[in-house]
């Protein structure tokens, strides 16, 4: 007899979600669904605002990942106002998504996921996350504690108490980073490096090639933007996307345009739509974004420290990784190269010039702001009438980009973990830890929010439930 | 100029007849909220924000003279009630989600529920679809956050002198307007002096271009520009 189970909702993850495993008559896994339950509707309230609220309001997306709304809202209106923004500008946008990835790195990284793999993924349920994490490894908490800190601290230093409404704005920033900032930033940067080589040691030591397969490896495309000479980026460059092999599928593709190469599937269960590669068609046109996505499309990061580190992880992987457990190693990588392009930043004199701010009004009467969050890439789209008043908008956050990839991952390690019925709490957590190891944060992919304790239903063919199982 | 003696809270307090009870309690250091007032406009009584008691009877202390042995109670139980509930019907009728206005953190309706402590709305919201008005080249009116106190519409005759803005319609269906209800931007009349910006207490009428909680009023404008002209 043919056997639901639902794990409902995933813990440790932002927003609401909901897995259903399908198992076939002799209990093995036939099929699983990753379902998003709940939807806000943000596009919708967009219309008829104005574009000067967009960075704004569409910060409110998302309580957990504001700085990179701010960011591609304010890029798409620049688009708009049509203005190259002053160089400082930008620099100082840039240095605001280098403190994001570092904080949301870093909390992924120590808060979320680390306690499954560090502290074994069936430790006891209710110390397996950061508490737990505090007590085996207090130094190593410690450390990522204070880690994510200094990401949040970037963030508020430059954005001012009012972070999430006003400080990117159409047309550049609307404040100058201060003397005194500045020196805070270079003060505490090498304590970050310092955190940041260590954990990166500590995490290939503990895992080897095979070890990282836990998760589950298959092959897929993967998306992100990279700057002239194939260098990693994250504020601006062009889309490119690559094979397993890493061979070019797409190359300096111009971001403006993503809605030639990308299209948006949906499915009744889920309320998370499904971009794909638009030649290969849905569900084949699978890729990756995040930092996988990042790592495997660039041929470098630029930066000396991170490119050696690069090189070191890509000697176990193969030109690109196809590991899920990839996410996390990447991850680190990331943000080793985040702490070296702010040193790169904070180098440069102009970061202190006070021309901030381009003024226009509007000459456009559509734009794109792409960039890269630290999920993977961010595309806000608008559609403005003469005064400015929204008329249309789009948004594909980074966690949709993974949704085909997430899917994959969980029916894969279901088939890995579960055979004859047999399913314990060590298992599910399996299946979740390959959802979290993208980082999915719900609440910006279908705007919703809320947790709910974890609640498992075995469903029979007739839609029948036989058993719930529930988790504080 | 006769002099008068009058309670206010209790306090016994001599001033000179003619003035309002708003003014005399604002000399003296008592403080009555107000909303649709501004010091160098003539007063209305629009929002009814300032009601205080006088013997009994709930009255606006903007738009009611003082009188000899009148007795003013300014936060009786009652008094405040009332004016928290005006305010929650200010808000109730439009659609204030202050968190991407313009005027957050400096904006009058968002203090004054602050101060009347007014930490939810009893009764249904309106949810109000106006279409927002982006049509002139320096301004933009959100009629959605617009609290119906005319600022804008005594400023624009009053002190400017052009008569743009009026109010139409009544009831829930009363808006202001420029000129015969056409677009700000077709509205001839305009001298596009922005003043009717500096005095809007809210978030309605604001500068194109500018950004979330990037308010940039001058409410104090009015007196000042008065006070210059009383000098030539
Ligand atoms: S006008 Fe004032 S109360 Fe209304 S949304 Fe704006 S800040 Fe809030
Ligand atoms: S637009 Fe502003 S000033 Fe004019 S009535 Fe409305 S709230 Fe008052
Ligand atoms: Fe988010």
């Amino acid at each position: 007899m043919e056997k639901q189970i639902h794990i409902e909702p995933v813990t440790r993850i932002e927003g609401h979600a909901k897995i259903t495993v399908f198992l076939d008559d002799s209990g093995d896994v036939k099929d699983a669904q990753f379902h998003v339950t709940e939807l806000r509707g943000f596009e919708k309230f967009c219309e008829g605002r104005t574009l000067w609220e967009m960075p704004g309001l569409t910060a409110r997306i998302c309580g957990i990942c504001p700085v990179s709304h701010i960011l591609a809202s304010a890029k798409a209106a620049d688009a708009i106002l049509a203005v190259r923004i002053p160089k400082t500008g930008e620099m100082l946008r840039r240095m605001m998504n280098l403190g994001q990835f570092i904080q949301s790195h870093a909390l992924s990284f120590f808060y979320l996921s680390a306690p499954d793999f560090l502290l074994g993924w069936d430790f006891d349920p209710a110390l397996r996350n950061v508490v737990g994490l505090v007590q085996a490894n207090p130094d190593l908490a410690r450390k990522g504690i204070r880690l994510r800190a200094f990401g949040q601290e970037v963030i508020s230093r430059l954005g001012g108490k009012r972070v999430h409404p006003s400080w990117a704005v159409p047309g550049g920033v609307n404040a100058p980073l201060s003397v005194e900032d500045h020196q805070w930033f270079l003060d505490n940067l090498p304590e970050c490096k310092d955190t940041i080589r260590e954990t990166i040691d500590l995490f290939k030591t503990s895992f080897d090639c095979e070890a990282r397969g836990v998760l589950g490896e298959f092959d897929s495309m993967y998306m992100g933007l990279v700057a002239p000479g194939g260098k990693w980026e994250h504020y601006e460059g062009l889309i490119r996307i690559v094979e397993q092999d890493g061979s070019i599928v797409v190359d300096g593709h111009d971001p403006a345009r993503y809605s030639d190469i990308i299209h948006e599937a949906s499915e009744p269960w889920t309320y998370l739509k499904f971009p794909h590669y638009v030649p290969r068609g849905y569900p084949d046109g699978m890729y990756r974004v995040g930092p996988l996505g990042r790592v495997n499309v660039c041929e470098s990061f630029g930066t000396p420290e991170a490119d050696a580190a690069l090189e070191e992880f890509r000697a176990t992987a193969s030109r690109c990784s196809g590991k899920v457990f990839d996410y996390h190693y990447t991850r680190l990588l990331e943000i080793l190269a985040s702490i070296e392009r702010m040193e790169v930043l904070l180098a440069d004199e102009r970061i202190l010039d006070p021309r901030v701010r381009a003024e226009a009004g509007i000459n456009q009467l559509e734009g794109v702001g792409i960039h890269e969050a630290p999920r993977g890439t961010l595309i806000h789209h608008y559609k403005v009438d003469e005064n400015g008043i929204i008329e249309k908008a789009n948004f594909i956050v980074s966690t949709g980009h993974n949704n085909l990839a997430m899917n994959c991952a969980v029916k894969q390690i279901a088939k890995k973990y579960i055979s004859k019925g047999n399913v314990t709490e060590g298992i599910l957590n399996r299946i979740e830890g390959g959802i979290r190891a993208y980082d999915p944060c719900l609440s910006c992919s279908v705007h919703a929010v809320g947790q709910m304790p974890i609640q498992v239903s075995i469903v029979d063919t007739e839609g029948k439930l036989q058993r719930t199982l529930t988790q504080e | 100029m006769e002099t008068i003696k009058l309670k206010i809270d209790g306090r016994d307090i001599t001033t000179e007849a003619g003035k309002t009870i708003l003014e005399v309690a604002t000399e003296n250091g008592i403080r009555i909220p107000t909303l649709c007032h501004l010091d160098g406009l003539e007063d209305v009584g629009a929002c009814r924000l300032c009601i205080v008691d006088v013997h009994g009877q709930l009255v606006t202390s903007c738009t009611t003279q003082v009188a000899a042995d009148m007795e003013v109670l300014t936060q009786t139980k009652t008094v405040k009630e009332y004016r928290r509930m005006i305010l929650e019907l200010l808000f109730a009728e439009g659609n204030h989600v202050c968190s991407f206005c313009v005027s957050n953190g400096g904006c009058e309706l968002q203090d004054l529920a602050c101060e009347l402590e007014m930490h939810s709305v009893r009764v249904p919201y309106a949810y109000p679809r106006n279409r927002i008005d982006a049509t002139h080249p320096q301004f933009l009116i959100d009629r959605d956050r617009c609290v119906l106190c005319g600022r804008c519409v005594r400023v624009c005759a009053e002190v400017e002198g052009a008569h743009t803005w009026g109010f139409a319609e009544r009831g829930s269906a009363a808006r202001v307007i420029t000129d015969l209800a056409v677009d700000w931007g077709a509205a001839e009349s305009c001298t596009s002096c922005g003043k009717c910006v500096d005095v809007c207490p809210t978030g309605a009428i604001v500068f194109k271009g500018a950004s979330n909680a990037e308010i940039l009023k001058d409410p104090d404008l009015v007196a000042r520009l008065i006070e210059r002209r009383e000098h030539e």
